[in-house]
């Protein structure tokens, strides 16, 4: 029997063993698929080009961003904008400065911004949301309880219109680059607590929870070490979808004229903000900051969207 | 005295607004120390409740449970949940039917065995490390280090279940339960399983608690086998008795029902009519009453009691007028034979007989019955 036995063992081994090779685990895999994947691809180059702008923006600009260089060429001519020419590619703004270098060092700020505040969303919201579906999985009646209130609370603020509750935080804590990322993190909170609660008692029934309880594991690390694991595929494929939500977000603020208070500092949000006024004479100012924002976004909601494809276990050979 | 004595179980299931459901209505048996107990019964017949309302695993909410399980001294169902989980694992452990989802897919199997041996024994780092693949190595799984750091989704089906068996007894526990743990396996695994499990029974003197619908695996396994229906015993023998004389219609049924080699050509299955939807309740009478083909009015009294069938020590039934089979009958051959019995011998029990002569239905004298099962077995 035993003979018998080692050689099945070894037979299902070696099929087995062809298969190791190529998968890992779960999150290895979930990156072997999005290598594959054409969408991830573009998504994953996009990112790349803005982190790399974000960083090295400053110095590869061709003038300073702040420095109104060319004032008086656009001053005199009473609103007659200097669109692209040799010096200047993308022309200049309204005030005479060279809108390519305002692109390229703003990029770092809207990235900063969109970053910061989702991982504020995140943290705050993951948090609230573990901890909230923890308890209800796990903490009996007290859990319940404690459950209860936390999602009420969370509730209430995705009761409210997300812009409208940005512009309130923004309005209460005063006009500063934090007050942005703080109104525009406090809005991607209740997002990120419902969705990891969710995914947590989903997992909380899942039958190798019932077998870890079975053999007397802990519930803390069941949590710990067991649920939230396997909970967090969805919540990380929402946080690259957020990010580019965020940039919107922090964008439309500084359009409402709660953003960043130094105006001359460069961020999308800030440059489309200040193009409506001239939208009529200069339409290009505008354009840049807006495709930007657009093309950005489109490279998180890509990246995002193969990611949730590549982590979603149905459709896993 | 036994290791596990259930005794009176109920569990019911109550729900907002939905009526209650019974799914376990007074199951009473025991498991003896190094004794393999089959726990036997149709889909829906309340085993797998069982086993998780023993362990401590129901949900809290929604679901009543009633009786007594004495598990070495201690009532199990009035255990405080704490006390529960030291017990779990260390005392009692259960495995499970898919050993696919009952491993953690994202987590590799070395942690998942090491957490055991570090909540209950206290091992940690290279020391569990070293137990863990000692236990893998156990259980027949080859290359035991290298396997350690492997994923579930990476081992086959019969080593999943083997790396289960492993964390299940990785701390000797006295009471196994086994949850169908070859349904998900394909039959070569299936063997190689029980086989590992009547190995492991063996060694460690651990008592096992078989739940299967499997007749094959509580033939090649159990020590004594306990049929469930609805919710309740309605047949309890060791082994050989049940499958030679299965007493109770619907294990004899079941048995009737199973695919043999040494039948003649072109005989048909005869399967048990209905399903178990179509149950009363146990207070109304018998529940198997709706599918069995020899159910009189009789069987619609309630409180039937398990009784020992006469002249017998450790066989149990829960019936009016059980099945006789003849010694050396075949299980297949059993409903048939026994078909013709009622109506056939006149009925010479004196306990109830006026009663039933005077509103019996024609033909279908339970006497009969009782009286022939008397004969037989005697």
């Amino acid at each position: 029997m035993t003979t018998k036995t080692e050689k099945l063992d070894r037979l299902a081994e070696l099929t087995t063993r062809t298969e190791s090779t190529a998968g890992g685990s779960l999150w290895r895999e979930a990156l072997r698929r999005l290598r594959r994947s054409k969408m991830a691809l573009i998504g994953a180059v996009i990112m790349a080009v803005f982190v790399v702008v974000a960083i090295v923006g400053p110095w590869i600009a061709p003038y300073d961003p702040t420095d109104q260089t060319w004032r008086d060429e656009v001053l005199v001519n009473h609103a007659q904008f200097v669109g692209p020419r040799g010096g200047n590619w993308l022309g200049l703004d309204h005030l005479g400065r060279d809108e390519l270098s305002r692109m390229l060092v703003g990029t770092r700020q809207t990235l900063l911004v969109g970053v910061v505040s989702t991982l504020l969303g995140f943290a705050v919201g993951a948090l609230t949301g573990g901890i909230s579906g923890a308890a209800l999985a796990f903490g009996g009646r007290a859990g319940r309880r404690l459950d209860t209130v936390l999602m009420r609370l969370i509730d209430m603020m995705l009761a409210l219109p997300s812009l409208l509750l940005a512009v309130s935080v923004a309005a209460i804590m005063g006009q500063s680059l934090t007050t942005v990322m703080i109104a525009v993190g406090v809005v991607q909170i209740p997002v990120f607590a419902r969705l990891l609660r969710g995914s947590m008692l989903a997992q909380a029934g899942a039958d190798y929870v019932l077998a870890a309880r079975s053999l007397g594991v802990r519930r803390r690390r069941i949590v710990l070490a067991h649920v939230l694991p396997n909970s967090l595929g969805p919540v990380i494929v929402q946080a690259t979808l957020a990010l580019a939500t965020a940039i919107i977000e922090a964008a439309a603020l500084s359009y409402l004229g709660l953003g960043n208070p130094d105006a001359s500092q460069p961020e999308w949000g800030v440059m489309l903000a200040q193009a409506q006024r001239f939208f009529d004479a200069a339409p290009m100012m505008a354009v840049y900051p807006a495709v930007g924002i657009i093309v950005t976004s489109l490279g998180f909601t890509l990246l995002g969207e193969a990611m949730r494809e590549a982590l979603d276990p149905k459709l896993r050979s | 005295m036994p290791l596990l004595s259930v005794d009176e179980l109920t569990v019911t299931f109550t729900g907002h607004g939905a009526p209650d459901v019974a799914a376990v209505c007074g199951v009473s048996f025991q498991v003896d120390e190094s004794q393999v107990v089959g726990l036997v019964g149709e889909s829906g017949c309340g085993k797998s409740v069982t086993s998780l309302a023993l362990m401590g695993l129901l949900p809290q909410r929604g679901v009543r449970i009633g009786g007594r399980a004495e598990f070495d001294g201690t009532d199990l169902l009035r255990l405080r949940q704490a006390r529960l989980r030291d017990l779990r694992g260390s005392q009692l452990a259960m495995i499970f039917q898919d050993p696919l989802s009952s491993l953690n897919p994202v987590v590799p199997i070395g942690v998942q065995v090491t957490e055991i041996l570090s909540r209950h024994r206290g091992l940690r780092g290279s020391a569990a490390r070293k137990e863990a693949a000692e236990l893998l190595d156990r259980v027949g799984i080859p290359d035991p280090t290298r396997r350690l750091k492997e994923y579930p989704h990476q081992l086959s089906g019969g080593m999943r279940q083997r790396a289960l068996i492993a964390m299940a007894v990785a701390c000797a526990p006295r009471l196994l339960i086994a949850d169908e743990p070859t349904t998900a396996l394909d039959v070569t695994i299936q063997a190689q399983i029980l086989e590992l499990l009547k190995e492991l029974v063996d060694q460690q003197g651990t008592a096992l608690l078989m739940i299967t619908h499997d007749l094959g695996v509580v033939a090649g396994l159990c020590d004594r086998v306990n049929v469930l229906y609805a919710g309740k015993v309605v047949e309890a023998a060791d082994r050989r008795p049940l499958f030679a004389e299965a007493a109770h219609p619907y294990a004899h049924g079941l048995l009737g029902s199973i695919p043999r080699l040494d039948a003649p050509r072109g005989e048909r299955l005869r399967p048990i009519r209905g399903s178990i939807n179509d149950r009363i309740d146990w207070g109304d009478g018998c529940a198997f009453a709706p599918r069995c083909d020899f159910s009189t009015e009789e069987c619609l009294d309630g409180g039937l009691p398990l009784t020992l069938l006469p002249g017998r020590e450790a066989h149990r039934v829960r019936c009016v007028h059980p099945v006789a089979a003849a010694p050396g009958d075949g299980a297949g051959d059993g409903p048939g034979n026994a078909g013709n019995g009622p109506g056939n011998t006149a009925g010479n029990d004196p306990g109830n007989t006026a009663e039933n002569t005077a509103e019996g239905s024609p033909g279908e004298n339970p006497e009969g019955d009782a009286a022939e099962t008397t004969e037989a077995t005697s």
